[in-house]
Formats: structure tokens, sequence, C-alpha cells
């Protein structure tokens, strides 16, 4: 099964509002401060998903994450903080011309900042968000996360770092990680066995690839680079190396809700 | 005796000056006309005006290729794609950096004579990029089309402006991204915004005073044959913009131009009507612009299927008899081979993955079958190709270009209301990606790290027969390539690829022979020159011109 990578598997509209408070409490008061009021409406969300793809998507693409050095839909600006930094870059331009100013309207722009503020979320399923305290434990403990993924320096490097993923992903793809990993898993992600010439067999996860070589941290938490051509063999499995959880819904939300609040340093 | 020997190398020094005024190293239409007479030097952007971007030097063999070496290195000072193509006069290069600039470069060593800078208006809007593809030379002039919408004459020898043209209105969002065409005593160009609602067309200026010599609208006008295929006052900002340098048959007197998508892109339902000339091949007559015939590819398209491919002309034995042919790569998925005396349809076969239609009819009409909501259509947004430069190769009489494997879009169609100068799209799209929220392929690569992977598409280059339109050979690439290519006469190919990596491979066979990293992605063709004796091989990797020639 093969999904679009669009914008349409996501939270509901009336939720993305109050997610994106959420999302903001969590991190630090102070940029929340600055950051203005947060509490968009699903009608102005809706707007700015019909602007952002008549005026944006062509240079920021579908999910804003086209243009070098920005990712609209995870928060990440080169220049931008505040709501009236985006009205600024958007009615102004910049990058010293990359990008042009639009003559959009009061209501289009803020159109255009809720949407990108609700994480380019306009409709999809529901997430229940937990208590952040009990799903940290859970992480820890039952869920068994922390036996392979890493969060602010602690655990294992084997798995992907989650200190920002609650920056980067949306709550839904957090969800459907641990109910149906399988699904969810991003490609890069997949797990590898290498073995090579020499007969050593490498465990690991890519960082990245091309026509001839690829770049890998191997079980041992060692950065390995191999040229395909000098491997005996190179499978990438179709699987995740982690079952679907066995948490409740419950604790599931719960371990959502804490993984919401790593947005990084 | 110091002094007089100085001012008889003055005298010499004037001497050659006067000699320069008098015509000495010039490009008259007869050396573009004649330019397989003269392959140590590259003219037009594709080469020669049959556009096979073939080259007859012969020093660079698959025996000897191994031992290329890097002569010389010209860093853009403009971070973006660079998609120039570079022209190659007796051993001076001219190359244009973004968004608007001209250099001319010393081809043995890299070294710059002299820098152009263009300054565009606040204003000038394009689609995909700040791009430039290169400019045209005629007699002592060298040509640029502008972001907004200006056609440029450059002094060559010392980079002086000696006329500018208002080609389009930067207002209403027209822009030249293309290397002109210089054709006898006219310069031609085509304008770009086709996602801005303009009204495309292809103009010929008088080479000497910039002077509009003809102007062919892509969209016939109230009155003129297939107007009738738009309804309404569609036509009007209709798009067919035209972005892509076209080819010239000298015999018959004809300038081939690939017209790219109407707008709005993606609501088709919006345009009823084949929507003419877009997404179509046209033929105009060099001296008047009349248009002789026409072929469309994709009818009422609403896939963004530009057919701003280059037009490539092989003279060839075709099925037992002697024909002049076009081959055509085109972005929808099929490739395309007809007469190019009047457009008729020959042979077409899908090359990828295609399911937004089931097959051609026996003109060359698509069957459409376009797919439920929500549903992936092959190919996707960017094509099964797009603009970059293919090559026909008279040796092996094969077509080479870069195509786009397993590589799907979700189309979402919504009305759009046209308002001057401002995008007109008609909803969106989304990549098909293997989970959600996975990364995918986008417009350019940024990032050193392909964190979508091959299952998201990647680049196969293909090795096309024209006699059975089929695949011959193909080699493939991790990620997707948006690269042009070059053939030698000794039967080497080159090309690239978004992964940095500069590949010669063996052009009978689809072996690879020699490749290095080069770092950057290549989006644009190689060429080839020769200067004393050496023959050179450029190609823009990332922000970096290099340029290769065998070692000592």
């Amino acid at each position: 099964m093969k999904f679009s990578t669009s914008y349409s598997l996501l939270v509901p509209g009336s939720l993305a509002s109050i997610l994106a408070l959420f999302l903001l409490l969590a991190g630090s008061l102070s940029s929340a401060q600055e950051l203005g009021d947060h509490t968009y409406s699903t009608e102005a969300i809706e707007r700015g998903s019909r602007i952002y793809s008549r005026e944006c998507a062509l240079c920021h693409g579908p999910q804003g994450d086209i243009v070098d050095g920005v990712n609209l839909r995870a928060g990440i600006f080169k220049n931008v903080r505040s709501d009236d930094d985006i009205r600024r870059v958007v009615t102004q331009g910049a990058g010293q011309g990359l990008m042009p100013g639009f003559g959009l309207s009061a209501n289009e722009l803020d159109g255009i900042i809720a949407y990108i503020r609700a994480g380019f979320d306009p409709e999809g399923v529901a997430v229940r968000i937990g208590d952040p305290i009990r799903g940290q434990e859970l992480f820890l403990g039952e869920g068994q996360c922390a036996d392979c993924h890493r969060v602010n320096g602690n655990g294992p490097r084997t798995a992907p770092d989650l200190s920002e993923i609650g920056a980067i992903r949306t709550p839904a793809s957090l969800q459907r990680n641990l109910l149906d990993p399988a699904a969810a898993i991003l490609p890069i992600n997949r797990p590898i066995r290498i073995v090579t010439r020499e007969e050593e067999t490498v465990i690991g996860r890519r960082l990245n690839e091309d026509t001839y070589t690829v770049q890998v941290i191997d079980s041992n938490e060692r950065l390995r680079s191999f040229i395909k051509s000098d491997l005996v063999s190179y499978e990438i499995s179709m699987l995740p190396s982690k079952a679907p959880t066995t948490l409740s819904s419950d604790e599931v939300a719960d371990v959502v809700g804490y993984l919401l609040t790593l947005r990084g340093q | 005796m110091k002094s007089l020997s100085s001012k008889v190398k003055f005298l010499v020094f004037m001497a050659s000056l006067s000699l320069a005024t008098n015509g000495y190293g010039q490009v008259p239409y007869e050396r573009i006309l004649n330019a397989h007479d003269e392959p140590h030097n590259w003219l037009t952007y594709n080469g020669g005006y049959l556009s096979q971007r073939h080259s007859l030097l012969d020093q660079i063999t698959k025996d000897n290729v191994e031992n290329l070496e890097l002569k010389w290195v010209l860093q853009n000072q403009v971070f973006g794609a660079w998609q120039s193509n570079p022209i190659i006069v007796d051993g001076i290069m001219y190359v244009t950096e973004r968004p608007n600039s001209v250099m001319a470069v010393d081809a043995v060593t890299g070294r710059v004579f002299w820098k152009y800078r263009h300054q565009n208006a606040d204003n000038a809007l394009v689609c995909c990029g700040a791009n430039n593809r290169g400019v045209a030379v005629l007699d002592d002039k060298v040509y640029m089309g502008t972001l907004d919408a200006n056609l440029l004459a450059l002094d060559r020898i010392n980079g002086q402006l000696l006329w500018k043209t208002e080609v389009g209105d930067v207002n209403l969002a027209y822009s030249v991204t293309m290397a002109p065409l210089a054709v006898k005593d006219k310069i031609m160009v085509g304008v770009g915004g086709g996602e801005f609602g303009i009204r495309g067309y292809v103009a010929a200026y008088d080479a000497e005073t910039g002077e509009e010599a003809w102007k062919t609208y892509t969209i016939p006008g109230p009155g003129e044959p297939g107007h009738d295929s738009w309804e309404g006052d569609d036509w009007e900002h209709g798009g067919a913009p035209v972005w892509i340098t076209g080819s010239f048959d000298p015999e018959l007197n004809l300038t081939y131009w690939g017209v790219g998508n109407p707008g709005p892109d993606w609501n088709a339902g919006q345009r009823p009507g084949d929507n003419l000339y877009s997404d179509s091949v046209i033929a105009l007559n060099a001296d008047t612009g009349e248009l002789t015939w026409h072929f469309q590819f994709t009818p009422n398209d609403g896939y963004d299927y530009d057919a701003v491919q280059v037009p490539v002309l092989a003279d060839m034995d075709w099925r037992g008899e002697a024909r002049k042919l076009m081959l055509w790569a085109n972005r929808n998925g099929y490739f395309y081979v007809l007469d190019r005396t009047d457009g008729e349809f020959l042979e077409g076969k899908p090359y990828v993955r295609v399911n937004w239609s089931s097959g051609l009819d026996e003109n060359g009409r698509p069957i459409p079958t376009p797919q439920p909501e929500g549903m992936p259509t092959y190919p996707g947004n960017q094509g099964g190709t797009n603009w970059y430069p293919p090559s026909f190769s008279p040796n092996t009489e094969l077509f080479y270009f870069s195509a786009w494997e397993n590589y799907a879009t979700i189309y979402r169609a919504e009305e759009s209301e046209y308002v001057p100068g401002r995008a007109f799209l008609g909803g969106g799209f989304s990549v098909l990606a293997p989970s959600p929220g996975a990364p995918t392929i986008g417009i350019g690569r940024t990032n050193p790290i392909n964190n979508w992977t091959d299952e998201v598409g990647y680049a196969s280059l293909k090795a096309m027969d024209p006699q059975t339109g089929e695949e011959v050979w193909s080699y493939n690439q991790f990620d997707v390539s948006d690269s042009g290519m070059l053939t030698t006469t000794t039967n080497l190919l080159f090309t690239g690829g978004r992964e940095g990596y500069f590949h010669a491979i063996d052009a009978e066979t689809g072996e690879l022979i020699w490749n290095v990293a080069l770092g950057g992605q290549i989006v644009m063709a190689p060429v080839t020159y020769m200067v004393d004796g050496v023959q050179y091989i450029s190609v823009i990797s990332g922000n970096s011109l290099s340029t290769f020639a065998l070692g000592e």
C-alpha cells in the first residue's frame, strides 16, 4: 500500500488549532509570547491551504520543504519567528530577490500563517494526546522505545535520534509510527543487511545512498561507507525492525504526548 | 631602443584591433549553418541547428577517456541550479550566471575576460527558479533573454550592451529563460510564464537593431485556425509558453518549437477543448513566423506535461525510406517519431509507466484514462522527462535522454480565477511516496543527503531506437536526473545527474566506462570543443563549471 505525502491524513481542522496551541505551550513560554496569538480558526487554516497551493507550493513544495533551510510545515525558517515576520516576508519577499513579494490581502495572509502554524493539517483523523510525564515513563520502560532510540544525549544511536521529533512530525504521524510502523517508516530508515567480500555481515540503517555508494550507521554505531560493486550482497528490508506497539490506546496517547514535547535544544 | 620596440608592439596591437573590426573571427549565419564543419566550436545551444548535441571531435575515445584530467574550474558566484549551456567560439566561452549575467571566459584557462550584469526589474516573476540557460551568438554579438522579459544584444568582444528590446510585459509575469536562437539575420526567443496565465508566443528580432520582425502566438486568436479549441476568453490567459530553444531545418526553412502547458495547470475542466497549441510542437517559417504545421502531444492537459523538449532533427533511413525525422521523448511519457516536413505522426510508444492514457491512436492522439481523485498518475508532475536536452548520434542512430522511472503524483484540481501577473495553477499536486510525510523529489536538489531514496523515483538514461520506438538499453541512477546528453563520434555518451557524478558511457552498449564525483547536481548537458589541438569537455555541477581534457 502506498500513501501520498499530501496533507490529507492528519488532524481534523477543529483539533488543529488546539494542537497548534498545545505545541506552542510545549515549547518555551517566552517564544510563545513572541509568536503571538495562535488560536487559528479552522476556516483560516482551510483558506490558507488554498492560498498556499496557489501562491507558495510551486517553490516551497506541497510539504513546504523544498527550499533549502526552510521547512514551513515543521516551523523551520531562516529569518522568521513571529507571525508578523511571516507577513513581512510574504509581502516584501526574501532571499535577495529569490522570493518575490506577494500582494495578498490581510485575510489571505492570516490564512497562510494559520496553515503554516497548523503544520499543514487542515483535516484528517483525530489523534489523542495524553500525559507527557506518563509518556516519558512508558518511553523509557514498558514501551521499549529507549532500547533503540536516543533522546537528548541518552540512549543508543542505531535508530533515529528523537530529540526533535515533536518539531518535525505531526501527532498523527507519531501515532501511526507506534501502531503501524511498517506503513509509517520512512524509506531511508529501512533496516539493511550488507555482506562484504571479507565476509563481514553489517546490519544497520542508511544515512545516505547514491548510484554507486551507500553510507550507513551500523549496529555498533560506526559510520561506514560502502561501494556497492564491492559488496557480495546488499538487502533492504521492507519491514521495520520494530513491531506494532503492544501498549494500550491510553498509553499510546501518553507516548505521543511525550514525543510532542521533544522539540530540540 | 626600448621605446621604439614598445611602439612597434603598439602598432601591431592596433593592427590586430582593426582586423577584429573588419570581421576577423566573426560568426556569420553561414558558420552556424555549417557548424558541423567546425566541431572545435559549440556555436548554438544544442550544438547546431539540428539539435543533436553530437560532436565530431575524436580525440577522446573509449580507450583513453579514463585519462581525463580536470583542467580548470569556474565558480559561480550565485547559488541555485546552474542550467546554463556554454557557447564556445574560437577559444572563447560564453556562459551565463543566474539570474542574468554573461561572462566571456578563456576556454583554455577558465579565466574571465569580461562580465556583464543585467539588473532585472524587481517584479520579475518565474515559477521555478531564476534560471537562464545561455546565450546565442551571431556575427560580433552575443544575445541573452532576461527574467524581466527583455532581449539584450552585447558586443561579443567587450561585453558592452548594444541594444535592449522588450519581449514581454514583466507586469504580466512574462519572462525569458531560454537561450535565444540565431537564424539568418534574426534572433528568436519564446516566453515563459505558463504558471501565470500568459498567452505564449515566439518572436523574432532584427539581429542588428532589435526591432521586432515577427511574433507568432502559441494560442490562436479569434478567426485563426485552432481558436475553437478554447472556450470563451480562456485563450487570453491560456499559458502555452515557450521556454526551451528550438531547432531549424534550413532546407525546409522551418523553425521548430516545443510549447508548454495550458493554464491553469491542473484544472483541465476549467478550460474545455484541446487548448491548441499547448503541449505541441509548432513549425514556424523562419522568415515570417507563419505557422506551417503543428502536432499536439497532450490535448486538454491537466498534468503540466509541457512539450518543452528540444526538437531533435535526424535525417535517416526509416523503415526502408529516407525521411526527415523529428525525435521526441515527451514529458507525458511517450516517445514520438514525427515527419518534420509536415508533422505526420509515424510512431509513438510509452517509455516509462503511463496511466493517464492507455495508448495513442493512429494519428498519435492519446486515449485518455484519467485516474480517480486521490489516485496516483504516472508519470508525475515533473514528467517522464522534461526540458533537459537529449542527443542523437548519427553513428549509432540512437536517441539518448534522461527519464524518471517509478515517479507519480496525485493531482488536485480546483477552480482558479485569473488575476493578471499572479499564479494561475488550478489546484496542486503531491508526490507519491512510500509512507505519509516521507521526503519526496523536488524541482531541483539542494540536499547532499538523499533521504527520499529511489522508492520515490529514479533516473534512467535511455537509448531509444527510432526505427521501433523502443528502448535498446538503459542506465539507471539512484536519484532522478535532470542532466542533458552529449555524444561524440567516438561513440561516447557524456551525462550527469542530481548526485553529481559525471559519467562517460559507451553509447553503443550503455556500459559505464568512466566517472568522477563532482559533488553538485548536473542540470544541463556537457559540451565539448577544441583549442590548439586539445579536446575539452565542460560540465556544470552545482556551482562549478569543470573542464576536462586528456592528461599529458
